[in-house]
């Protein structure tokens, strides 16, 4: 295809991402380097009978004027970067010095917001992705071996967690397990405890936002090895029984090998759906014990009648990187790939 | 053939069984749980004392005289203006998918019969694009929105749900195009026909077996989205998702979960309607990324 006709045809969707994925990213990471307006101040003096006195207030127009010429701030530099927010060195740094062991340490860095979300987040992935894996792997296994009858209908099943909407689905799960919910309140009973709550602790609460993790996304992993086992060979399980290998070892040499590069296409769109995980926690308000990083994205944008566009830029430009450090393996690969095909 | 030895309950096999059938529980039960309860009163859905009441609908019979009740429904639907939100999503899930598929078909093809270096790097870069979290992005729109006083509106948000969905749709239709045979389109250009006629006259007529697929997943992503939506619409234009949230802000009155409860049931069984008429499609979609390795 010549240069000019393939742009031609990509123009409508290059120009579409350009404009709201690429250009976007780049407004982001200016933002991040202005923070708001304070207000302005304006002290008066006034003078009674008594002596002068003198008070400070806030000029609201003044202060709505410069916001006005002004929409992103003042320049801040690196600064929002570096706070308590965010990367928080300082604090960091301070904690290291202060404390002896590496739990009261930690335990410094954890409260620290920034870290907090990305620790929560990288679990969030580092959990659910590999559970999703191995439990997709046996439930696509064990279909297989289901009658044809039930095939269809165990499919038709399996999707609906996936592809209800990640809001509605958390709510669906977040009213059973509520503490006057049906699971809720039997976790109650047999607990015997009527204050139980699964959002009394952080612990609790993350193991409930994890379980929906499963739930929301095993059915993608399922599907995907279960299309996989379709096109196994018959004549390699063949080769394998007549050599003398049993079920499980035909399985564990002949068909997982085959699924392997599913496994490795099914784990990076996990890893990228995951990282980015943000609805439950809505849904399930769980936001005391557990916040993702784009869930501290949405809180500073959410703020009421003064948005922390600075700070919400540098949340958001510090999690970009981190999508980029994840997916660099895959792209090394890709690469490595393309090149390999070319010469 | 099954032989004797295939049909026999072996360990093995009754295992795998009861793990796909505990998967199919959990799986299916919430949904028919919600289902079941948005036709009861809060009292019995959210029923401490004794989880039967919700089956038997006790609360639901002492409040109403009979053991289903619509109330939720009617409360959500006509009360909360549900159906404005409903007449949102349908325009804003329409135009989405419609223009999606338009950009889509014509980068992918472009992609799918380019050898060149920048298409690689063309479809990395929506490789990376598609990893983003969307309110990374969205943070990005919200101070030049609202500067070029565009913030709000519907075409708004339909652009910018094109664009996020575009790494993907071209990504599956670039490896759905490069399934169909180079030859065909070569051919009608040795005929004389330019490329967009070629494209036109004899790519058109076999591909829509993959935009079908692609659609699907287009209409998907643009029903289901929260980020967007939510941070993008004003109140008035509020999308089914974001007013489902906003219903639990404003309606933790006694009475009025019911409303969000039939909201979501509400908003599911598009979905499930969807399922029910398009599995192959939908997993013949999710493989189809896989399938390429």
């Amino acid at each position: 295809m010549k240069h000019k006709t393939f742009f031609w045809f990509i123009l409508p969707s290059l120009a579409a991402m350009t404009l709201f994925i690429a250009l976007p990213i780049v407004s982001v990471f200016i933002q991040s380097l202005f923070v708001g307006h304070e207000q302005v101040l304006v002290v008066s003096e006034s003078c009674g009978p008594f002596g002068c006195s003198q008070t400070t207030s806030v000029d609201l127009e003044a202060t709505e004027k410069l916001r006005e010429e002004a929409p992103l701030g003042q320049f801040n530099g690196l600064g929002t970067y570096l706070n308590r927010s965010h990367l928080a060195f300082a604090e960091i740094g301070v904690a290291w010095a202060e404390t002896d062991t590496w739990n009261d340490f930690w335990s410094v860095v954890g409260d620290l917001p920034f870290y907090r979300a990305l620790a929560f987040t990288l679990t969030y992935t580092a959990v659910v992705t590999p559970l999703v894996i191995l439990l997709g792997l046996a439930i696509a296994m064990g279909v297989n071996t289901l009658p044809k009858l039930l095939k269809g209908p165990s499919i038709f099943v399996s999707l609906l967690p996936f592809l209800v909407t990640p809001l509605v689905g958390s709510l669906i799960l977040f009213w059973m397990v509520d503490s006057d919910g049906v699971i809720g309140a039997t976790i109650q009973l047999i607990f015997n405890d009527p204050n139980l709550s699964l959002k009394a602790s952080a612990a609790l609460t993350w193991t409930m936002l994890i379980v929906y993790g499963v739930w929301h996304t095993l059915p993608f992993s399922f599907i995907t090895f279960y299309a996989g086992l379709q096109t196994v060979p018959d004549d390699i399980i063949e080769a394998a029984k007549v050599d003398g290998a049993s079920k499980w070892e035909t399985t564990l040499h002949v068909v997982v090998p085959h699924l392997m590069p599913l496994v490795s296409f099914v784990t990076l769109m996990l890893l990228m759906d995951n990282f980015r995980v943000f609805e439950p926690i809505v849904s399930f308000s769980a936001e005391a014990h557990a916040r993702s990083l784009s869930w501290i994205i949405y809180n500073d944008l959410r703020e009421s009648g003064n948005p922390l566009y600075g700070s919400a830029g540098a949340t958001s430009m510090l999690t970009i990187i981190g999508v980029v450090i994840l997916l660099t393996p895959v792209l090394l690969r890709t690469w490595r790939d393309f090149n390999r095909k070319a010469h | 053939m099954a032989t004797a030895s295939e049909n026999r309950m072996t360990p093995g096999k009754i295992i795998a069984f009861s793990l796909v059938g505990l998967w199919l529980v959990i799986a299916a039960f919430p949904f028919l749980w919600t289902f079941w309860g948005s036709f009861k009163v809060q009292a019995d859905f959210f029923s401490k004392a004794d989880w039967t009441n919700a089956i038997w609908g006790t609360n639901t019979i002492a409040e109403t005289g009979s053991a289903y009740t619509g109330q939720g429904y009617f409360g959500a639907w006509i009360t909360e203006e549900f159906w404005q939100n409903v007449i949102n999503s349908g325009i804003v899930v329409f135009f989405t998918v419609v223009i999606s598929l338009t950009f889509g078909t014509l980068g992918g093809y472009a992609l799918a019969r380019s050898g060149f270096r920048y298409a690689f790097w063309l479809l990395m870069a929506a490789l990376v694009f598609r990893a983003m979290p969307h309110i990374t992005l969205v943070s990005g729109y919200l101070l030049p929105f609202f500067e070029w006083n565009i913030w709000g509106h519907l075409p708004t948000t339909i652009i910018v749900l094109v664009a996020i969905n575009q790494p993907f749709t071209l990504w599956m239709l670039h490896s759905f195009f490069l399934n169909i045979p180079k030859d065909m389109d070569e051919s009608a250009m040795v005929d004389g026909c330019t490329r967009f006629q070629a494209f036109w006259h004899v790519i058109v007529p076999v591909m829509w077996p993959g935009v079908i697929t692609t659609g699907l997943f287009s209409f998907l992503l643009a029903y289901n989205d929260f980020t967007v939506t939510a941070m993008l619409l004003s109140a008035e234009n509020e999308t089914i998702i974001p007013a489902i949230n906003s219903f639990l802000g404003t309606t933790q009155v006694e009475g009025k979960v019911m409303y969000a409860v039939a909201a979501v049931v509400s908003a599911t069984a598009p979905l499930f309607v969807l399922i029910l008429f398009f599995q192959r499609q939908i997993v013949s979609g999710l493989t189809a990324g896989a399938v390429k390795g």
